[in-house]
């Protein structure tokens, strides 16, 4: 086969700029996290499956599934289902804005994506704030 | 000048058109609210025994509500899934593999989960 003379010389060729060059900004961390909240929640789908199981199931299948989830290990994956939640409702309601052409304005677009970081770590630690001053269980 | 089918049909490269787009936002909104109720069902329900979360669940509206919030969950999970699985893997074999996967994970849970809470609300 004859060489092909309009083979480019891929060393040479200039490659655009990719991720790792660019000064991170709330914007990436918050549109990233969105993704990462996405696919953990993903996971805590199953969970609430078991955990309607285990309601099902009577009072020992119960027992046992909050001897898991109470442990230190389960204290953790509770909080991080939480944090995600509001992270992921919170930075969905920013995107649905975008849909409607809310919110693109660089300082906007910032200031949202602080707030989102900032209200979602608020909420969860509200929630567990709740559930250990024995504000929680009202519906028992 | 001609355009083939599928432009004209609005289905573009994706060959289901806005289609996906569009379910996922619906089920966004739809999200909002039943997220919140679901929260407020979570945080009710913390720490009380199973006789009291059977209580709550078997009231109409909260198994209605409990039904509507796991299956459009799941769409939305696999919608999103099949989003991050279309930008990550480019083998056709895995990615058909991953896509399958996740339905046939995403139809497990929501057939596992509406099951025990018809259980629930016949107890």
């Amino acid at each position: 086969m004859a060489e092909n003379p309009q083979k480019p010389d891929v060393a040479a060729r200039p490659l655009s700029p990719h991720l790792t060059i660019y000064h991170w900004a709330p914007t990436m961390l918050v549109s990233i996290t969105h993704r990462v909240t996405g696919v953990g929640l993903s996971i805590g789908a199953p969970v609430l499956a078991l955990w309607l199981v285990a309601i099902s199931n009577g009072p020992d299948s119960y027992q046992a599934f909050y001897g898991y989830a109470l442990s230190p290990l389960g204290l953790l994956v509770l909080f991080g289902f939480v944090w995600a939640l509001a992270f992921h409702l919170l930075q969905g309601i920013r995107h649905l804005a975008w849909d409607l052409g809310y919110g693109f304005k660089k300082e906007t677009a910032r200031m949202t994506a602080l707030l989102v970081i900032g209200l979602s770590l608020l909420i969860a630690a509200g929630v567990f704030a709740l559930v250990y001053t024995g504000h929680a269980g009202y519906l028992g | 000048m001609s355009s083939s089918l599928h432009k004209v049909q609005g289905l573009g490269a994706s060959h289901s058109g806005t289609g996906h787009f569009w379910r996922e936002r619906l089920t966004s909104v739809a999200l909002i609210p039943l997220t919140l109720w679901f929260g407020y069902a979570m945080l009710g329900l913390a720490g009380v025994t199973e006789v009291s979360a059977i209580g709550f669940l078997s009231h109409p509206l909260h198994a209605v509500l409990m039904g509507a919030f796991v299956v459009i969950t799941l769409y939305h999970i696999k919608l999103g899934l099949q989003v991050v699985i279309d930008d990550y893997v480019h083998t056709p074999g895995s990615r058909i593999f991953l896509l399958l996967l996740v339905q046939f994970l995403v139809l497990a849970t929501g057939s596992t989960a509406l099951f025990a809470l018809f259980r629930i609300v016949a107890l």
